[in-house]
């Protein structure tokens, strides 16, 4: 049986992390908020530049001019894989569900015979996808200074991953982030970057009827496309901002019940060992009295 | 009083403005245009500049300075999607100014192509930025 003094120390102890995981799960609700609303504000853009997409490269031409961006190298063979995940722990599963997401994607590309390379966003990933992968993992993006996400973030990474693009670093990207449903679901999703995936061209989006494009369609679509993968990544970003704040909250709010519990658990340890303690006194002094 | 256009400017950030306007002055790649309600199927890509919105009314034009970004006419009206936005009565001409002698600065400073090119780039965005405000 522990000794009443060591019971007392460990229920203080539990209660300071309860008063932690407390204000952690407050802090994360109140970020949450804020992250969902960006979220949602960056929604219109996406969706903008998305429709003018579908309608642009519908009509574009699929000959040798068209951008490579659209049509890809016409190789399958050097795979790159995103994986975004948070800078910080302590939020649940967040980033082994994505870090799961993306690796049933590694494996399932090497096992067909792909050469896979791995670029990290965000620190959290990193660590156990080089010790699966090792030298695969070409770099890492450190976002921890990052206090609140622009698009001024995300516009580099999309930058560099065009730059290997176009050096001829990748035949096909992928980019794995946690899409935010509500604070308790969050989606690992995996989406193909470049080539850019195409929608099925909806009739309706194109009115069927002619459109000017000034300067060309294919001058047009040379600078939709990067600035479309920048706006991607910049929505994958916010997105799983949102969703690790969500996992956080869920996680913490889990961690000060689980607390709350505990401290009841060892609250009614103490206090039977109190009597117990009592109860042992005072059978020493009714003996003592009788033995006279 | 003719129909209003309705309008649209978007940054990947939020949705910066929408409003029914009489006029919208766009600063187009191959040159300026304006787009009035019931304008033709149009897209084009802008440089960086100023849009001039006109409210109608013979009010004066809010002028918005924007980046660069891409412009599509359709028979909704008229959305420019635009990774900056600023209005032009924001802007610290003296501040722009500044900005502008250090990326001077750094296309002198520049070590290979690639950095010039990125500099240079910055210098036309600022000089761009500071011919709107002392328009």
């Amino acid at each position: 049986m522990p000794s009443l003094k060591s019971l007392k120390t460990r229920i203080g102890s539990v209660k300071n992390t309860q008063k932690i995981t407390k204000a952690m799960k407050m802090v994360a609700a109140a970020k949450l908020r804020r992250a969902q609303e960006a979220a949602e504000a960056a929604r219109p853009y996406a969706e903008r530049m998305a429709s003018v997409l579908t309608s642009l490269s519908a009509k574009a031409d699929r000959g040798a001019s068209a951008p490579r961006l659209l049509v890809g190298t016409g190789k399958d063979d050097v795979h790159l894989v995103v994986v975004a995940t948070s800078e910080r722990g302590l939020c649940g599963g967040f980033n082994t569900n994505i870090v799961r997401g993306a690796r049933a994607k590694i494996d399932s590309l090497i096992r067909q015979g792909k050469t896979v390379k791995i670029l990290c966003v965000g620190k959290k990933g990193r660590a156990v996808l080089r010790r699966l992968y090792g030298d695969a993992v070409i770099d890492t993006i450190d976002l921890s200074h990052v206090r609140r996400l622009a698009f001024a973030d995300a516009q580099p990474i999309a930058e560099r991953v065009i730059a290997m693009f176009n050096a001829g670093e990748f035949d096909v990207a992928w980019l794995f982030f946690a899409k935010f449903q509500s604070a308790l679901v969050q989606i690992t999703t995996g989406q193909q970057l470049i080539p850019a995936p195409l929608a099925e061209a909806d009739a309706a989006g194109a009115g069927g009827s002619v459109v000017e494009y000034e300067p060309s369609e294919n001058a047009i679509l040379e600078t939709l496309l990067p600035r479309n993968i920048a706006v991607q990544m910049f929505r994958a970003l916010l997105e799983n901002a949102a969703s690790e704040q969500g996992s956080r909250m869920t996680a913490m709010d889990n961690a000060t019940r689980n607390a709350g519990d505990m401290i009841n658990k060892l609250t009614l340890t103490y206090n039977r060992q109190r009597q117990a303690v009592i109860t042992k006194e005072l059978i020493e002094i009714i003996s003592g009295a009788e033995a006279l | 009083m003719a129909d209003k256009l309705h309008f649209e400017l978007v940054s990947p950030e939020r949705l910066l403005n929408s409003a029914e306007v009489e006029m919208v002055v766009v600063p187009g790649e191959d040159g300026d245009f304006g787009v009035l309600a019931g304008h033709a199927p149009f897209m084009s890509t802008i440089r960086a500049g100023v849009i001039g919105i006109h409210a109608g009314g013979g009010a004066a034009p809010q002028r918005v300075f924007i980046n660069g970004g891409f412009a599509e006419v359709n028979d909704k009206g008229l959305t420019i999607l635009a990774e900056q936005a600023i209005p032009v009565a924001e802007i610290d001409a003296e501040a722009v100014a500044r900005e502008l002698a250090n990326a001077r600065e750094d296309i002198k400073l520049a070590k290979n192509a690639a950095e010039r090119d990125h500099a240079e780039k910055a210098a036309a965005l600022l000089e761009a930025k500071l011919g709107a405000v002392r328009h």
